[in-house]
């Protein structure tokens, strides 16, 4: 045991003021949940989620306003507690303690306790159903029972993690040492991976981390509607397993248009809109730090300790189950009428939940990356700017109708399809680009302001991550404006001006005049 | 014209004719360039009627042409050849005064003008159907732009355009939709991508020519799917091969003319697939492609209609020559021009079946002999043309069979064989014989001359190149019988004096002489060519050393059509020179080896010139002229080639005569 998690057993058992039944053993292997008791967390839900829903939202805006921090404020503003932690800490280690203890929100922990409540329901439930199937088929399936097994184990670890975390939060000493990873966002991301496949995710989780506080509030409700879903969809071994493995996979397009499944042969699955747009879907447990990937997470995990470096650490979970014969898998996306909806006609299921992502923010999200280059393309996924980015300004071949081609094919194949287009000779500009530049600039510059506030306001959820987005590029236009690009506006300006005449008409009438 | 001055000073019965007959009247006097510039001389009701019905302008001067246009408001095609230097403000002129008038517009020899012009230009003149912006090198995709704001535009020329790229053509394919013509030769920008675009949008394109452009297969397609498609030049693409042909799937059923010359990297397969589908095809020219083996000419056999074909260049394969002998059809027109292949026995199998051909052309054909010629003239009884300079092994007795069988020809080049009076004698009987080519026969005297020119009245063109066994005699003879002369070449004849060209005075419609290397000749006899040939337009007198200024007087003050002369090695100086810059229309002059001339006399006629648009000039004046004043030539349109060929005594310095395994005769 490393001192930072004696510590924090060791704060988990002091001030323990509703888990008190538990015993030390729980880090190990196989706890037994069944002592658990969190009454007191159920009959103040109701409560402290409106209160919370009051106090919370406030302070991330005005950091957003800010905008001071970059990914750092992302990972630390799902509570206003923790971000001033974070900032202090490497200042002044004892000022710190007693702005920590002054910070301390009982609230916050209810929340916290409140989700570890939720997340022991869904063990209970699926620990039923497992109960349930042995009654059924005996001498059935081994592995699949030794898969549940260990989803169960993963499951609980997780619960112990935050809740010792939680404790952790309470003193203050302690919380020095354990770094200084908010709680919240160790429970969504210990909870988020196995719980995302599931179809019937309670909300809080997938808010993971930085939207913890928030989205607990917003669908306080559902939760229980959620967990009788759980109950209709059945099979969770298999299906638990899977969606841990998605989210291993590299990015790809969603390049399912080819795909002809029959309906009925797949399951669909739908992800809410929060949980799509969530930035981060992996969380460290002691500092917090979030995670779009489980290998990254995985990396970062060998910064804290010598025991994240063995090589089952480092390891792909559950690569082994992957030899089981799978049921197929396919996404819906949650916007209703669009033909990737489960409910439209002609329902076409996305592949991978990175193609829901992707399409998601694609096709319902505002465009709010803007190409600080052109000024003029929008995209709202990141990647895909980037990908602009890297031939933006390359796009010398132009349409009158102002459509810029990177390849001299694709401008004429585009003028081919449509009826009066024409190719636009750049030479026509000679003198406008460099003034237009900064207009452009200008214009974009308060466009893009408009489309923060506007995306803030619309998505919450994607409004962090946007934010930060725009940040970066509002950092850009100084180096996309740089001499450089100038000095290829002014002489192609210049250069291509007819020069020849000029010359010859000046020394015509100087010789006229000479002799 | 002299007449109509008469009658209309008389009682002026142009009173009592409406303005529609004037114009028909006005519409026959279209021969002398002259007769219409004197009616219109005579008084202000024919001033203004004439210049009303013109149609058609060619000014001198750019400088002028507000002018001129106030003057002639109904000028539909403005041709502007003879003004090297068009800016934009003139082009804007032209726009202003033409406006839906004018139709057709050939900038083709001019320069200066930019995108803004011709963007004036076809903004305000609608109609415009015909442009020629051939050799406008400085022409960039701008142009073409402004080019495709005309929208009525039919035929375009661009040829030699070099910076239009394939978004200018993109620009015109999107414009100009009524295309029915378009030219981009050495247009070396334009690629596959332009000229599928043309294709898909320009739908009435009828004619195309694509020479020496970089293409390749993947513009065939489209290019092929042109329905209206007749005529294809496809000369010098050397990225048309046979694999690019071969998976060619269209055909152009419409495809009239196909040029393929200079592509050397097909054979009969990619023709064969190219031109499939193709039933219309007349002509077909293939010089310099690949060579004619009896495969080729098996995979034309089909194509009946087939009228003309040309193989100048070409690798012929006696099979070849079979092979075509055995096509179902008679061609019309026929060329082996150069082709080494061709030999008696093929040739007259071949032209045994080809009994209409009108035009043939067995220039360089060195192996045939009297047999060829032979069967030539028993089976080709319609022949109109037959060029076969260089046929060194066909005996003189051959070429009397032209005369006894062939009655029809106009045209003979027998340049350089051994034809003989005898030959001539016999030729005299092509009584429409209009162009005579008989350089380097050194069997000719003027008695073969005399029976020419007593009896071949139409001749137009006569060439007595080398030919040393004329004299005054012969030509003199040809004068008298040969009215209508416009050209001819009597070069390196020593035996050439005064006499020759004053006979020669006589032919007024005399256009072109050449008597360059005539040593006896004077200024006497150019001063009488100058008096009697007022149409005069080319000129070479280049080594005539005797000739001197008062020539050059008498040219300026008469030959006013005068528009290229080469006067090297004679005796002219500064006031010939100068006398000579004066004339309006003098486009091209040579001035090499002048002894008589100076950097200052040079300079002053340089700058006298207002029109000149092609000086060569010794390479030791380039120092001496200073450059402000080479700048200001050029400026104006004019382009000095600097030459540093050695002054050269002899009159054959070479001895090329030899070349030709010739005896040289002792002048």
């Amino acid at each position: 045991m490393e001192p930072n998690d004696r510590l924090s057993l060791d704060a988990w058992a002091n001030p323990s003021s509703s888990c008190n039944g538990l015993p030390r053993k729980m880090s190990l292997e196989n706890p037994s949940f069944t002592n658990f008791n969190l009454q007191q967390q159920e009959q103040k839900w109701d409560d402290t989620s409106i209160l919370n829903y009051g106090i919370r939202i406030e302070p991330p805006f005005l950091e957003f306003n800010q905008a001071s921090e970059s990914e750092y404020l992302l990972s630390s503003t799902c509570n206003n507690q923790p971000k001033v932690l974070d900032q202090e800490d490497g200042l002044n280690s004892e000022a710190l303690q007693t702005s920590k203890s002054l910070d301390w929100d009982p609230r916050t922990m209810l929340n916290n306790l409140s989700f570890l409540e939720q997340k022991i329901h869904h063990l209970q439930d699926l620990v039923h159903l497992i109960v349930g199937r042995k009654g059924q088929a005996l001498g059935g399936h081994d592995q699949l029972v030794t898969q549940q097994q260990q989803l169960i184990t993963a499951d609980l670890t997780s619960i112990i993690v935050q809740l010792i975390s939680t404790a952790g939060s309470l003193l203050p000493s302690v919380k020095h040492k354990l770094s200084t990873g908010p709680p919240n966002g160790q429970l969504g991301e210990l909870l988020f991976p196995p719980l995302a496949g599931m179809n019937c995710v309670p909300q809080p989780q997938h808010g993971s981390g930085s939207k913890a506080v928030q989205p607990q509030c917003v669908t306080g409700s559902k939760v229980s509607d959620q967990c009788n879903q759980m109950d209709v969809t059945g099979s969770f071994g298999t299906e638990q397993n899977l969606s841990i493995e998605e989210h291993e996979m590299k990015e790809e397009e969603d390049a399912d248009e080819g795909e002809n499944l029959p309906p009925g042969s797949y399951d669909i699955l739908q992800l809410e809109k929060e949980e799509i747009l969530a930035p981060h879907t992996h969380f460290c447990t002691i500092c917090g730090k979030g995670f779009k990937r489980d290998a990254n997470l995985r990396m970062h995990m060998r910064g804290h300790g010598d025991e994240y470096k063995t090589p089952a650490a480092l390891a792909k979970p559950n690569k082994e189950s992957s030899s089981e014969p799978v049921i197929i898998k396919r996404y819906s996306c949650p916007f209703a009428g669009c033909k990737r909806n489960k409910d439209h006609k002609k329902f076409q299921p996305l592949k991978t939940i990175l193609c829901v992502k992707n399409h998601y923010k694609r096709t319902h999200c505002d465009k709010s990356y803007i190409c600080s280059r052109c000024n003029t393309k929008k995209f709202s996924v990141m990647a895909d700017l980037k990908t602009h980015e890297k031939h933006c300004g390359k796009d010398k071949w132009l349409c009158s109708c102002g459509t810029t081609f990177s390849r001299k094919d694709k401008l004429f194949g585009h003028i081919a399809l449509f009826q009066g287009h024409t190719p636009a000779i750049p030479l026509e500009e000679t003198k406008g680009p460099s003034l237009s530049c900064d207009k452009m600039d200008g214009n974009e510059a308060s466009n893009k302001s408009g489309n923060i506030n506007f995306s803030f306001g619309s998505n919450a959820g994607g409004g962090a991550q946007n934010i930060i987005e725009v940040k970066e590029d509002a950092d850009d236009p100084a180096s996309y404006f740089s001499p450089l690009s100038f000095d290829t506006c002014n002489f192609g300006g210049f250069h291509e001006f007819p020069r020849p005449t000029f010359d010859d008409s000046e020394s015509s009438f100087s010789f006229l005049e000479a002799p | 014209m002299k007449t109509n001055k008469k009658t209309t000073s008389n009682c002026n019965p142009f009173d009592f004719l409406t303005e529609e007959i004037i114009f028909t009247i006005l519409d026959y006097l279209n021969d002398d360039p002259f007769s219409k510039k004197s009616l219109s001389l005579t008084c202000k009701a024919l001033y203004s009627i004439e210049s009303h019905h013109r149609k058609t302008l060619k000014p001198l001067r750019a400088e002028l042409l507000s002018r001129t246009l106030h003057r002639y408001p109904h000028i539909e095609h403005l041709d502007m050849t003879l003004c090297p230097r068009i800016e934009d403000s003139m082009l804007n002129v032209v726009s202003l005064a033409c406006k839906d008038a004018l139709c057709s517009i050939n900038l083709s020899r001019s320069r200066f003008f930019t995108n803004i012009g011709l963007s004036s230009l076809v903004s305000s003149c609608f109609n415009l159907v015909e442009i020629d912006l051939s050799n406008g090198v400085e022409l960039n995709d701008l142009a073409a732009a402004a080019i495709a704001e005309a929208k009525n535009l039919e035929k375009l020329w661009l040829s030699r355009c070099k910076l239009i790229t394939d978004m200018g053509i993109g620009c015109v394919a999107v414009g100009c939709r009524k295309l029915r013509l378009i030219c981009l030769k050495w247009c070396l920008k334009v690629s596959d991508l332009g000229l599928q675009l043309l294709a898909l949008k320009c739908k009435e394109i009828r004619s195309l020519d694509l020479s020496y452009l970089q293409i390749t297969e993947k513009c065939l397609p489209s290019i092929l799917q042109l329905q209206h498609l007749e005529d294809l030049v496809l000369e010098g693409c050397l990225g048309i091969d046979d694999d690019a042909l071969s998976t060619l799937q269209q055909s152009c059923k419409s495809l009239k003319t196909l040029n393929m010359s200079n592509c050397h990297n097909h054979s009969h397969v990619g023709l064969s697939s190219l031109i499939n589908g193709a039933e219309n095809l007349r002509e077909l020219t293939l010089a310099y492609g690949p060579a004619i083996t009896e495969d080729l000419a098996k995979c034309l056999h089909t194509f009946s209609g087939l009228r003309s074909v040309k193989f100048d260049g070409c690798l012929v394969k006696c099979s070849g020559v079979r092979a075509i002998g055995r096509w179902p059809r008679s061609l019309k027109e026929l060329s082996f021009s150069k082709c080494s292949g061709v030999e008696d026995d093929s040739l007259s199998f071949l032209v045994r079946a080809h009994k209409e051909l009108t035009k043939l052309d067995i220039t360089c054909c060195r192996k045939i002999t009297y047999d060829s010629v032979d069967s030539i003239t028993s089976s080709c009884r319609s022949l109109t043309s037959v060029r076969m300079e260089s046929c060194s092994l066909v005996p003189k007795e051959a070429f009397v069979l032209f005369g006894q069988r062939c009655e029809l020809i106009e045209e003979l080049d027998v340049t350089d064989t051994k034809i003989d009076d005898e030959g001539l004698k016999s030729i005299s009987r092509c009584s429409k014989l209009s162009s005579l080519k008989l350089g380097i026969c050194l069997n000719i005297t003027d008695d073969g001359l005399k029976h020419i020119g007593s009896s071949c009245s139409k001749l137009k063109e006569l060439d007595l190149y080398r030919s040393l066994g004329i004299t005054d005699e012969g030509i003199a003879a040809v004068t008298f019988g040969c009215p209508e002369l416009e050209i001819i070449n009597i070069a390196y004849n020593d035996k050439i004096t005064d006499s020759s060209l004053i006979s020669l005075s006589r032919c007024s419609r005399l256009r072109v002489l050449e008597i360059r290397g005539c040593p006896h000749v004077s200024s006497k006899g150019l001063s009488a060519i100058a008096v009697g040939c007022r149409q005069l337009a080319v000129l070479d007198i280049k080594k005539c050393f005797n000739i001197n200024d008062n020539a050059m007087l008498q040219l300026a003050q008469f030959s006013q059509s005068l528009k290229q002369i080469n006067l090297s090695y004679c005796s002219v100086t500064d006031v010939g020179l100068l006398a000579l810059a004066s004339m309006n229309r003098l486009r091209n002059i040579t001035v090499l080896h002048l002894r008589g001339l100076t950097p200052n006399g040079l300079a002053a006629a340089l700058l006298t010139c207002r029109g000149i648009t092609k000086v060569k000039l010794h390479a030791s004046f380039k120092p001496l002229l200073p450059k402000s004043l080479l700048d200001y030539i050029e400026a104006h349109g004019c382009v000095l080639h600097w030459r540093d060929k050695a002054f050269q005594v002899e009159m054959d310095p070479k001895g090329w005569k030899l070349h030709f395994g010739k005896s040289p005769e002792a002048p």
